[in-house]
């Protein structure tokens, strides 16, 4: 039997998107597979945010103006009048995405292993924590219950805290989150993504933030609570994607490519000083270098 | 304390009335002493009391009349952006209309009462609250709605939770203007046309060459503008620690 907070495998396929006179992906297809974590890394600019969003189903041109008033900004399911591209099979599940605007458009199908589409099965951890200020630690937790008017009884309260017990946070509930330090508040943003308890997890440059000990800490801590969710993990530091990724790939150029994906040996998290990491480490710095003086 | 220079301030102040009005032998209907003024207030108390309760009264009914409709409007803009391009144009061209042109017209329509009063205030505060809360509104972070967004939050909730918490410091400094402004509408109302309040009052003492009481008056306006200030002030920070 499938159930719909079982970890899917996802494709996104046949994604174009462009940002006035930049054509940032074209025909792009990109998978990540099922219960595992899949590392994105690229230089600055090349669209792992973008491409992030579209399967989050965030808004890829701005929320404008009217913030409240577009909101919520719903995937939206169309199909397009003539497609740049012939779909590919559209099964049971896969999501057309369509939005054309003067000089932009985008266009991507997702389409999930289990035919469940994945709106409202994903979370989102972005490069700020963005916690709420005037909220406690445990509120902000909490605040998935709270946006979507769900009670919040006992069973979600102690959910909560074990949550926060398990990211070492027990002694910090009802603080508010300006009195705790970076790593403290990234983990507060953790425990606020654990309790939305939803089988995809997209996460853009999480500990970026962090200074090197703290950024450790959290990724063995991630590795751990995020074991078998299907995650994408964008980063910008080669050594955390050898961490932490069952699958490792580099977007590059414009319109973006991605590399070969790079699947490290054993489970993460592991120790990146290991011998066996070694060739890979050089294979991916090779790659991101390569990334670096525009040889591709 | 770190007053005490902004109180030597006041008091410098004051002894240099005084000693322009010794020295230069000032006549009070010229420009009364700072202690013929106390002692006007001393001595007429009453008279200033019963005088300060309507302007009072219409300050603060006026001031939740407006920050009511100002909040109203900053809703209503956000939520329906037509009605904002619809209505924003004449909102500001009553702004830019002069409040002591428009008060003798709302006497006129209104009467001498109270009314006339509370909605001259009401309409001099209304848009300052209006925009302080609009502008919080939009200015939320984007990050927020992204998470709200993902979180199934309805346009409802996520004012609840996140765009209202977060514009509450940019409303709060609006009514703290506003609650200053209040006095100042409810005098101007009373200046075209009243039987009663310090605007009356200040009008009268003033044709009889009264300068010591128009003084009394005006110092129990700025306590009134104060008074609305703090209280105003110490809500917003109550709100703000509970949100
Ligand atoms: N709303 C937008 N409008 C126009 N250009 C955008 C918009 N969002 C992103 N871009 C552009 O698209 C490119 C990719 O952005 P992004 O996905 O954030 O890259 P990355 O996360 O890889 O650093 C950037 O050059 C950026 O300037
Ligand atoms: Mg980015």
């Amino acid at each position: 039997m499938i159930k719909s907070n079982d970890a899917p495998g996802i494709i996104l396929s046949n994604a174009s998107l462009r940002f006035q006179h930049k054509l940032l992906f074209e025909n792009l297809s990109f998978e990540l597979p099922s219960h595992s974590i899949t590392c994105l890394l690229g230089p600055s600019g090349v669209g792992k945010t973008t491409l992030l969003r579209m399967l989050a189903g965030l808004p890829l041109f701005g929320r404008g103006q009217d913030k409240l008033q577009a909101f919520p900004h719903r995937r939206t399911s169309l199909t397009a009048p003539s497609p740049p591209t012939p779909p590919p099979q559209a099964g049971e599940g896969s999501e057309d995405m369509n939005l054309f605007f003067i000089n932009e458009f985008c266009h991507a199908t997702i389409t999930t292993s289990d035919g469940i589409p994945l709106t409202d099965r994903v979370t989102y951890m972005g490069q700020t924590d963005l916690l709420l200020p005037w909220l406690s630690v445990l509120d902000n937790v909490m605040l998935g219950s709270y946006l979507r008017s769900q009670q919040c009884d006992i069973q979600t309260k102690a959910r909560a805290l074990h949550i926060l017990e398990s990211v070492g946070l027990d002694a910090e509930i009802h603080h508010k989150p300006t009195t705790l330090s970076g790593g403290m508040k990234q983990r507060v943003a953790l425990a606020r993504t654990l309790m939305e308890e939803k089988p995809v997890v997209l996460m853009d440059e999480p500990f970026s933030a962090l200074d090197a000990i703290t950024r450790y800490d959290m990724q063995t801590l991630a590795a751990e609570k995020l074991a078998g969710k299907t995650v994408l993990l964008i980063t910008h530091d080669p050594w955390e994607a050898l961490r932490l990724g069952h699958q490792i790939i580099v977007l590059r150029g414009q319109p973006a490519q991605l590399s070969n994906s790079i699947i490290p040996p054993e489970l993460p998290p592991r120790d990146i000083t290991h011998a066996t990491l070694l060739p890979l480490q050089k294979l991916l710095l090779n790659e991101l270098n390569m990334v670096a003086r525009n040889e591709i | 304390m770190k007053h005490w220079r902004g109180l030597v301030g006041i008091v410098l102040i004051l002894l240099i009335w005084q000693l322009l009005v010794s020295i230069e032998n000032l006549p009070p209907y010229l420009l009364p002493s700072p202690g013929l003024v106390l002692h006007t207030m001393l001595t007429h108390w009453q008279i200033l009391l019963t005088q300060t309760w309507p302007t009072a009264l219409e300050s603060i009914a006026g001031l939740l009349l407006a920050v009511g409709i100002g909040m109203f409007s900053a809703l209503i803009f956000i939520y329906f952006p037509p009605a904002r391009n619809w209505l924003l144009p004449s909102l500001v061209i009553s702004q830019a209309l002069p409040t002591f042109a428009i008060a003798p017209l709302l006497v006129v329509w209104l009467g001498y009462g109270l009314a006339s009063k509370i909605v001259t205030v009401m309409i001099i505060l209304f848009f300052p609250v209006t925009t302080a809360f609009y502008d919080g509104l939009s200015r939320i972070d984007e990050g927020w709605l992204d998470l709200a967004q993902t979180m199934q939050a309805t346009r409802f909730t996520a004012l609840r939770y996140i765009a209202l918490p977060a514009a509450l410091p940019a409303l709060a400094s609006g009514l703290r203007l506003a609650a200053v402004g209040a006095p100042l509408g409810a005098v101007i109302g009373e200046w075209v046309g009243a039987s009663q309040g310090l605007g009356y009052l200040m009008l009268n003492a003033n044709a009889r060459l009264q300068i010591d009481m128009m003084f009394a008056a005006l110092i129990w306006l700025v306590a009134l503008a104060l008074i609305l200030f703090f209280t105003v002030d110490w809500g917003m920070r109550w709100v703000l620690s509970k949100r």
